[in-house]
């Protein structure tokens, strides 16, 4: 195969930027929904909840669990976790002078939801709450709704724990924007404790959200957990508290794999083009050297272990080369310009583009491209069973 | 006398589903070892056609082509493969050097097929150089070569397999005169020395001055064969 330099570097260099475009637009693909996991799961729910059993199907107060900091430090020794923060959610009417609506309430305490959530940069008029605060953060929209600024004072009036009458009145100490138009049209953040003395549910919690290292061991972190805690709690990943973001992911990448249809198509062009070519070249030599009395077969093996080599070649270097790139991308991902940037920040979404550096994508996208040059390298096989050494010595 | 190739009534016709062209018409041929014979004709009279069936690289619509007593045209693909490998040297117009082997290794090649040792291969290589007369250029490229010279190194791989006869289409087609002047005396030395039977199609007069049997074929049939082998020298090598 080094026998001719520019024939073999023409048919590596057609696979090794076939593998270098694969490797990119999957990296891309695959990085896009990554970052929409992070910004989904990093807007509210965690990567990771814990709650009594059975209070995801009925979210109740009345199922609730003692907070504990026991239980707290046993979940943060888990491996993988990185912080957790406990939360009181509810509903309650919030009203104003003169306007009522209905609101999500969540009782937090501000440090550990601001480390797993960031919360404190969605405070966009105020401040953050502090630990024991006795005011409330509003988000954007549910202010607007009621009519309500910085300063004036809100009535939430709910169900309590057990059954008993919930009502308090509370001073607005800063407003929060959220991406999310649900988030912002129903969130009330105060602290934890005024929370659970809003609900007559001294020291318990709903869910305590649990921060993650690496994403990508999500299911076993928590199974972990699920295991330390028992029976009487349960650990639920984000996909399986937002499976309509999961449907979205699939629903997205089903429409993606026409896309890598037609680049697949294209890469599969390439190869076969510098193929043809590569036969066109050496169709005369091939029909001397049966005419001389090379059996086809040892000619068919020949050009399939020059296939194999140049094929791999090509992969391995392809693959080599497509890592500085995609870490480059991800170190420094692509910017989105104009309107499509607009509309990812009104969403609370950085305008990026980065790449997913799984090592997956790397083998996966080279081992496509592998095969699908071996099938194509079929081709000067079966011209090689077709031949006819006269025809093929016709100039 | 040894018979080399009998062929009996061989016909071949191109296209005879759409537009027939009977390029070879119920020819007789009968060659003997040692001969040194030329195929001549105008173009499209059937002298490519007729070796190309003689070589095994085609087959004929009918008759038989007996080569050393063996009928050709009843082998297998891969039967008549082997069988050229092992009993006919080709040698082209264009040189067919495989560019990207030197001369030694083009020649190397077909003993190579023929799974012939290493000693035994080093040897005869070495020995055809020295009869073509390039023994300092067995380790240049096609390309290093000039055209003569190459269609020597193809006349040293035609003789390589040690075959009962060579083939040679216009073998001097492309060479300038002293180069075709050169290539013809070495085949002619071959056959005269080692008693090489040498068939050769051609439109060239100095090939044809050289044959010592002339066979001019006409719109695909014998038009006339001088017939007369001369086989004196052989007698007299005996």
């Amino acid at each position: 195969m080094w026998r001719n330099r520019n024939r073999t570097a023409i048919t590596m260099a057609a696979v090794f930027f076939a593998v270098i475009l694969s490797v990119l637009t999957n990296s891309l693909q695959d990085g896009v929904f990554d970052n929409l996991i992070k910004n989904v799961v990093s807007f509210y729910s965690g990567y990771i909840q814990v709650h009594k059993q059975g209070y995801w199907d009925e979210q109740i107060l009345d199922n609730t669990f003692e907070s504990s900091d026991q239980l707290e430090a046993q979940i943060l020794q888990q491996n993988n976790v990185t912080a957790v923060a406990p939360r009181l959610e509810s509903f309650a009417l919030a009203s104003s002078d003169s306007l009522t609506k209905g609101c999500m309430v969540i009782g937090i305490n501000p440090e550990k939801e601001n480390s797993i959530t960031d919360l404190g940069n969605k405070v966009i008029k105020g401040e953050y709450l502090t630990e024991n605060d006795k005011g409330v953060l509003l988000a954007e929209g549910l202010a607007k709704r009621l009519k309500l600024n910085l300063s004036d004072t809100l009535v939430l009036i709910g169900q309590g724990y057990h059954g008993a009458m919930a009502v308090g009145k509370y001073h607005i100490k800063g407003i929060l924007k959220f991406g999310s138009p649900d988030l912002n049209d129903q969130s009330l953040y105060l602290s934890l404790q005024s929370a659970q003395e809003l609900y007559s549910a001294e020291n318990m919690l709903t869910s305590y959200v649990i921060g993650l290292e690496n994403a990508d061991i999500l299911d076993p972190t928590a199974a972990s957990i699920r295991s330390t805690l028992g029976e009487n709690y349960e650990a639920m990943t984000w996909e399986e508290m937002m499976p309509e973001v999961i449907q979205h992911i699939r629903t997205d990448k089903g429409s993606m794999v026409i896309i890598q249809g037609v680049l697949y198509m294209l890469i599969g062009f390439g190869i076969i083009g510098t193929l043809l070519m590569m036969m066109v070249e050496r169709k005369y030599e091939m029909g001397m050297l049966v005419a001389i009395g090379m059996k086809k077969i040892k000619l068919m093996q020949l050009l399939m272990i020059e296939s194999i080599l140049t094929v791999f070649s090509g992969c391995i270097l392809g693959i080599l080369a497509s890592i500085p790139i995609v870490f480059y991308l991800y170190r420094y991902p692509i910017r989105f310009k104009g309107e499509m940037a607009d509309v990812y920040e009104e969403f609370g979404f950085e305008a990026i583009f980065p790449t997913s550096t799984d090592p997956k994508i790397f083998l996966t996208q080279g081992m496509i491209v592998l095969i699908l040059a071996l099938v194509l390298s079929l081709y000067p096989i079966v011209k090689i069973a077709r031949l006819n050494p006269v025809t093929a010595m016709k100039k | 006398m040894n018979t080399v190739i009998d062929a009996h009534t061989i016909s071949k016709t191109f296209n005879p589903d759409t537009i027939p062209v009977l390029a070879v018409n119920n020819v007789h041929l009968h060659l003997e070892r040692g001969e040194f014979t030329s195929l001549v004709g105008p173009s499209g009279s059937g002298k490519t056609t007729l070796l190309n069936l003689l070589g095994g690289l085609d087959k004929p619509d009918k008759g038989s082509i007996l080569i050393n007593g063996i009928d050709i045209t009843k082998l297998s693909a891969n039967a008549l493969i082997d069988f050229r490998l092992n009993n006919i040297g080709f040698v082209f117009q264009s040189f067919n050097l495989i560019p990207v082997l030197t001369a030694r290794e083009n020649v190397e090649l077909i003993m190579q097929l023929q799974h012939k040792n290493k000693e035994e291969i080093d040897e005869r290589v070495e020995a055809l150089f020295h009869q073509i007369g390039l023994e300092d250029k067995m380790d240049s490229r096609p390309a290093q070569l000039s055209g003569g010279q190459q269609q020597r190194v193809a006349v040293a791989r035609a003789l390589a397999s040690k075959p009962q006869f060579v083939l040679a289409d216009e073998p001097t087609a492309n060479l300038d005169s002293t180069s075709a002047g050169n290539l013809l005396d070495i085949m002619a030395k071959l056959n005269q020395e080692e008693n090489i039977t040498f068939i050769f199609s051609t439109h060239d007069v100095r090939v044809i001055e050289r044959a010592r049997r002339v066979i001019t074929l006409v719109d695909g049939q014998i038009h006339s064969d001088t017939a007369e082998v001369d086989t004196k020298h052989l007698k007299e090598n005996e």
